[in-house]
């Protein structure tokens, strides 16, 4: 049984095989508190190329969105300390970087965008003054040019009288302008790598899928990498190439967006999805995974999940569960993944 | 924007009238005589009493005698002392001397407290944070009576004869700006403190915002992050602070003018209470109740300008 630790190659790539645009490798994030450290990124690798999309999947508390902070460079340094890991741009460890090359990829090559884009948005300035300051700061444009460059991206991610409302401040738009307002500032500079960090949560249904596909559009362009980072596994089938489940700072199961859904390999992955509600299953009780979220600072033994895993077994509770190999671009942290993947357990 | 103006100053007429009230039926209901205040020891020969009881309208109810004063007020008469000096004669002058000692302090204010209080956030947690939230609290801690003569005889007149330089004048106004240097940190120091902790905690909590966040990950250097993305609104509540404080730091100027015999409002309120001059009393509490009403439109008026979110209709 052959541990995978990065889950690398992609059957949807154009690029197999090439060195990809990003790869976190083994990151540990650990976060010093009063209570003691909290570890909350325990050894994560992925890897994105060029043009495809990772959805990376987990309750809150999982680690996923500090593993994107931590890529972004925006985590608080202290309490934050990474005491292990690389994170490799275009091969290249960005934690090695000197905080000056480093900012030159922070937002200029690497972009992020935020959930909740009525407080990611400065409420004091004009969005068409938010989305040029990247184009002065950055490329030392004009004012007007930068309005200019505005008015094109505020069009480009379709809002409508870009031209009209370009003097407008954040709280003047609906939540689904504000968010392609956020989108708009993040592609600015034609970034290579794009996080979007649970873009659709503060979102009605109906607008969800419409900033998703605008997410997936602007990614086909641009041929960026793409990272999706929610917990709602219903956007992500249309919009993911694959996936990565994590829990309690570890990925638990990697995989093509389509395994994941015919099959999980990892009980976690199971429950998550048969957590979404169902019409066929109308008027029976909704399934939801038992208990809580494990408490960073007091770790479960074993596999993190054993205390709420319906398939436990007695060596879950004392060992770590490697990420196991399933295929070349598949992988699971669980010891019976197989069982799992045949349903013959539990 | 025009509309909102024109009904704040409308607002502020019965809140004038309200305050204005209030102070007169204070002043006049403090016991004793005021006429037999001017006369001191001596008995008032009751035919001048009489006369000027008419005059002053001293036997009418309380509530004609104030209707009195407004009618003069409207035309622009403070009215006269029981002296027979028009109280705008004694005002003269002594606006400006409080106003220049209030605006002295201001700045003061402005510069020491902000300066402070960015500091401080920046340094959070370490120990140039802690020393100035140790000696704020000092500062609010010793009254302005007690921190006037210190200083006074510390930088006044110590420093004098220790140097042979008067750097900092300890009485009048003879010495222009310098004159004003002392009593205004004095007179500001309260305020400082309470300045220096409201800047400190306001920024700390807009650099922990979210869209603080999103300038750092935008790549904006370190200085545009703090200089305009996070104290553009930090501004609001310093800004608010910093204009309702020059009303009671006019107000308050009583005890340092006192102290430095500053000739202006403020020791003038306290000699004219003393004296038992009644119409000026409620003249210079008049005023300062219009500065501060003032003071406020304009903060008011200020955080359209600070807060876009916030919008006059």
């Amino acid at each position: 049984m052959v541990t995978n630790p990065s889950i690398d190659t992609h059957p949807l790539s154009a690029e197999v095989g090439q060195e990809p645009l990003l790869a976190v490798d083994n990151l540990h994030v650990e976060f010093t508190t009063r209570q003691g450290v909290v570890r909350a990124v325990n050894g994560v690798s992925y890897t994105v190329h060029a043009g495809e999309s990772l959805a990376v999947l987990g309750e809150s508390g999982s680690g996923k969105s500090v593993t994107a902070q931590a890529i972004m460079g925006i985590l608080d340094m202290p309490p934050a300390r990474i005491p292990k890991g690389e994170i490799r741009f275009r091969g290249t460890d960005m934690l090695k970087l000197s905080d000056q090359a480093r900012s030159q990829i922070r937002g200029q090559r690497i972009a992020m965008v935020f959930q909740d884009a009525l407080s990611a948005l400065n409420p004091v300035f004009t969005v068409g003054w938010q989305i040029g300051e990247m184009f002065r700061v950055h490329r030392g444009m004009s004012k007007r040019d930068a309005q200019k460059k505005a008015i094109e991206l505020m069009e480009r991610v379709r809002i409508p009288a870009a031209r009209q409302r370009v003097n407008d401040y954040p709280h003047q738009f609906s939540g689904g302008m504000r968010q392609r307002i956020m989108i708009a500032m993040s592609i600015a500079l034609d970034p290579e790598v794009l996080i979007a960090d649970e873009p659709t949560t503060a979102l009605d249904v109906t607008v969800q899928a419409q900033i998703m596909e605008l997410l997936a559009e602007l990614q086909r362009e641009s041929n960026m990498g793409l990272i999706l980072i929610t917990h709602d596994l219903g956007v992500v089938a249309d919009v993911a190439d694959k996936i990565a489940v994590m829990y309690a700072g570890r990925i638990v199961e990697g995989a093509p967006v389509h395994d994941v859904y015919k099959n999980p390999a990892h009980p976690y992955s199971k429950g998550l999805l048969d957590s979404i509600p169902r019409v066929d299953q109308k008027g029976q009780e909704l399934y939801a995974i038992k208990g809580l979220p494990p408490n960073l600072l007091d770790m479960p033994s074993g596999c993190a999940f054993h205390p709420r895993c319906p398939y436990r077994r007695d060596n879950c509770v004392t060992d770590v569960p490697p990420l196991y190999e399933i295929s070349g671009t598949r992988g699971s942290a669980c010891h019976y993944y197989r069982e799992v993947l045949d349903g013959t357990l539990g | 924007m025009g509309r909102y103006v024109l009904r704040r100053l409308l607002q502020a007429i019965p809140v004038l009238l309200g305050t204005t009230f209030l102070i007169f039926a204070i002043v006049y209901a403090l016991p004793g005589d005021p006429l037999q205040a001017l006369a001191g020891e001596k008995r008032v020969d009751p035919v001048f009493a009489a006369a000027m009881r008419e005059q002053f309208h001293l036997n009418e109810p309380l509530i004609v005698r104030y209707g009195y004063y407004l009618r003069d007020i409207v035309s622009g008469d403070f009215g006269t002392t029981f002296r027979g000096l028009p109280v705008s004669t004694i005002f003269e002058g002594k606006f400006q001397v409080t106003l220049k000692l209030a605006l002295t302090a201001v700045i003061f204010e402005g510069i020491i407290g902000i300066g402070l209080g960015l500091w401080a956030a920046l340094r959070r947690g370490r120990w140039e944070d802690k020393a100035v939230l140790a000696v704020t609290l000092l500062m609010v801690s010793i009254p302005t009576l007690v921190s006037g003569f210190v200083l006074q005889l510390m930088l006044g007149v110590k420093l004098k004869l220790a140097t042979g330089i008067d750097f900092f004048p300890v009485a009048g106004v003879q010495d222009g700006v310098r004159s004003y240097l002392l009593p205004g940190f004095v007179l500001a120091m309260v305020s400082i403190a309470y300045l220096t902790r409201l800047t400190r905690t306001s920024l700390m909590e807009t650099l922990r915002a979210d869209y603080v966040r999103t300038a750092i990950a935008k790549g904006m250097p370190r200085r545009r992050v703090l200089g305009r993305h996070a104290l553009r609104n930090s501004l609001i509540p310093m800004v608010t602070y910093l204009g309702a404080d020059l009303g009671t730091l006019m107000g308050g100027a009583v005890i340092t003018e006192t102290i430095f015999n500053l000739p202006g409002i403020g020791q003038q309120l306290f000699l004219s209470v003393y004296l038992r001059e009644n119409p000026v009393v409620v003249g210079i509490v008049t005023v300062l109740v219009l500065i501060y009403i003032v003071a406020n439109l304009v903060v008011d008026l200020l955080y359209a300008v600070l807060d876009p979110r916030i919008r006059y209709e």
